[in-house]
């Protein structure tokens, strides 16, 4: 009996851990390897340069520029994210017609591809040209056309890249709010209400979001993880077949043109920018967690 | 960011309609030859042109000493090709732009003896492109290069002169600005990333110096750059177009009276405006520069890890260097190239009238590297960086492109000692 279980256990999950370790565990462990090594247009380097890439990296410019503008990022991303999602949340889970239309509704967009969302708004809503429809929008104004990812004064693209990721991530967790706030016993409420709380504001301040302290704390550390690892929507919006622009350069995609973007081929620093980059997430991650966790 | 790498997959990468068509002939082919028993796997990124995928396969069935495998790939092409150099034997034989790294860890051979007493055929500018310590690692395909597309009619219209000079041009541009045109096009982001090269030239500049030096470590650099400034500041210039710079869209749909575009957008631009354009190198800004036009060509490569390193050079050779019918149906039966070789161009129609003889006479005069092995992606995005934040951001030239030239100095000094 006690056999064959465990032969179940390796066969069902066997297959998963081996592709866990040779697709995720070897290549973490290799590209730590490689960031002490000079690993240039090679995976298999000889040329051992102990910390080099690590000091290389933290006195590196953009590299830590792109750091300092994703913790910003994070700080306004991420706030924003969770109000908004929790705010919908409470009003979905608030109806009492049509609840399920809703949720669906806000969700989809959590199953649109970043990519094709990123084009969506690079192409046709922000284009910088007359016929585009933000500007199209503005024309109705008077307003003359805005070149919204080109220009810099204001940064405009901030506000394409901000509402693309709300539009794209906001379901995804007002899925999560909503799942938090069912669970939460009616019998409290009506307690609360036994007691004199009024509904609205009270009964939320003191029931509602203590009740929903676990949900909100796996909000804000997957949505801090989303905002440091952010990628295929800036890479999409922002770059094109000549490069990325030095401003809003997500970490990733720095790396991303050091090690592997046409002809980088620079594995010792991508490594080491990449365990830099990991090293942030942890620590922001631990800090946030022991602040609100507290 | 990165100064501009002219080639056919600076389109692709922005015409999903070409890629998709790409996919559709996405497998190898096997030419069904038994051959000398050997199989050379050959590698090509999928040109945007019907017909250049038969074509090659068509020049791979007519060799007779080996069996060779046309590989088609649409996509990312670069990152796949580094994957499988990395990986090992597979392309044997490719085509790519010359890195010097890749010479200095070892992936690819030289070509000296294959290329042989061709060399002088070759258009000088071209061939250092796919050279490194004196030898050749590239056998050029087809030359692609950029210049100023300019609209006649609407120079007529507002009494302006083709620009011979870089003042003259952001002066034209501004005057040529009025309701819903705008002067010049140089890619959504202001011209950052394919003007920087170009304005380098413009004062007898480069990027790197032929003694390994930077080549930009002057005051007339942060001059230079700050025109660039000085003509994005002005207004003169479109953003946010649909398509870039390396289409013509913008130009034929009369959004611009200027496009900094390629070669490659003739027949596109001839088709819409007929003979209502003209071209141009980009000007110079004074007394020590000279006008110029970026060129490359991507270059065929044989992979040091091969099998049948042997085998690869000698289709190599028999390819771009004897069979010359080949080379010229290669650049001008499908889109619109130079011929890397001069006796070639020299003798193709197509290239004796309009903008094309015109661009054939800039490449003989005014051709600039784009891409030199030696300008590796560091220095490139260092240099663009500081670009992008003195033409976009109105940051201090001088101190930017110090940092750039520290950069780049760090970067030679490891390449060269």
């Amino acid at each position: 009996m006690r056999r064959a279980d465990t032969r179940a256990f390796w066969l069902f999950v066997g297959p998963f851990a081996l592709g866990l370790l040779a697709f995720v565990y070897v290549p973490i462990g290799w590209s730590v390897l490689l960031s002490f090594f000079d690993a240039r247009n090679t995976v298999t380097p000889t040329d051992f340069v102990g910390l080099a890439n690590y000091v290389d990296m933290l006195s590196d410019g953009p590299f830590l520029r792109s750091l300092g503008t994703f913790s910003l990022f994070a700080l306004f991303i991420v706030p924003l994210t969770f109000v908004l999602s929790l705010g919908l949340a409470l009003l979905v889970n608030g109806i009492t017609v049509m609840q399920a239309f809703f949720r669906s509704v806000f969700f989809l967009p959590a199953a649109c591809s970043y990519v094709v969302a990123s084009l969506v708004w690079k192409l046709s809503i922000f284009n910088g040209v007359r016929y585009g429809l933000a500007n199209t929008v503005l024309g109705w104004f008077g307003v003359d056309p805005v070149a919204w990812i080109g220009s810099t004064d204001p940064p405009w693209y901030w506000l394409v890249l901000v509402t693309l990721r709300l539009w794209l991530q906001v379901g995804f967790y007002l899925i999560l709010f909503l799942a938090g706030l069912q669970r939460i016993p009616k019998h409290l409420y009506e307690a609360a209400w036994i007691d004199g709380a009024k509904p609205g504001w009270q009964t939320l301040r003191h029931i509602t979001l203590p009740q929903l302290r676990t949900t909100s704390v796996a909000v804000l550390l997957l949505n801090l993880i989303a905002a440091y690892q952010a990628f295929d929507e800036f890479y999409n919006v922002m770059g094109s077949a000549q490069g990325y622009p030095p401003f809003a350069r997500p970490p990733l995609v720095y790396l991303y043109y050091t090690s592997l973007g046409s002809g980088g081929q620079d594995f010792g620093h991508g490594g080491a920018g990449a365990v830099l980059l990991a090293l942030v997430i942890v620590a922001v991650t631990l800090l946030q967690g022991k602040v609100i966790l507290r | 960011m990165t100064s501009a790498e002219i080639s056919r997959r600076t389109i692709l990468s922005a015409s999903g309609a070409a890629a998709l068509v790409g996919l559709l002939g996405a497998c190898g082919t096997n030419t069904g030859r038994g051959g000398g028993g050997q199989t050379i796997e050959q590698w090509y990124h999928a040109y945007g042109e019907p017909g250049v995928q038969q074509a090659v396969e068509r020049y791979a069935k007519a060799y007779d000493k080996a069996t060779v495998n046309v590989q088609w790939n649409p996509g990312d092409y670069d990152s796949k090709l580094s994957a499988g150099l990395l990986a090992g034997g597979v392309p044997d034989v490719f085509e790519a732009s010359l890195e010097i790294s890749a010479v200095r860890s070892g992936q690819v051979v030289p070509l000296d003896d294959v290329i042989g007493s061709a060399k002088d055929d070759f258009t000088a500018t071209i061939l250092a492109g796919h050279t490194v310590d004196g030898q050749v690692y590239g056998i050029p395909q087809a030359v692609d290069m950029q210049m100023l597309f300019y609209r006649k009619s609407m120079f007529d219209k507002a009494g302006v002169h083709p620009p011979t000079g870089v003042d003259e041009l952001i002066d034209a541009a501004k005057r040529l600005t009025t309701g819903g045109v705008k002067g010049l096009f140089a890619g959504n982001d202001g011209g950052v990333a394919v003007l920087g090269g170009p304005s380098l030239w413009s004062v007898g500049l480069d990027y790197v110096t032929p003694e390994h030096e930077v080549g930009f470590d002057e005051p007339e650099a942060a001059f230079a750059i700050s025109k660039l400034r000085e003509l994005y500041a002005s207004g003169a210039v479109l953003q946010g177009a649909v398509k870039d710079w390396a289409e013509p869209d913008a130009f034929t749909q009369g959004l611009v009276a200027m496009q900094w575009t390629g070669l490659w957008t003739v027949p596109a631009v001839q088709k819409a405006l007929g003979d209502d354009f003209g071209v141009l190198p980009w000007p110079r800004l004074d007394g020590a520069g000279r006008p110029s036009v970026p060129v490359g060509a991507f270059g065929a490569m044989v992979n040091a890890k091969s099998q049948h390193v042997e085998e690869a050079k000698a289709f190599v050779k028999w390819l771009w260097i004897d069979r010359t019918d080949f080379q010229e149906d290669f650049n001008l039966s499908y889109g619109f190239h130079i011929p890397p070789r001069q006796s070639l161009a020299a003798k193709a129609d197509k290239l004796t009238k309009g903008a094309a003889s015109d661009a054939v006479r800039f490449v003989r005069d005014n051709a600039k590297s784009s891409n030199p092995p030696d300008w590796i992606p560091s220095m490139k995005t260092a240099f663009g960086d500081a670009v992008s934040r003195v033409v976009r951001e109105g940051a201090d030239p001088g101190t930017e492109l110090k940092a750039a030239v520290q950069k780049a100095r760090d970067e030679l000094k490891r390449l060269y000692g």
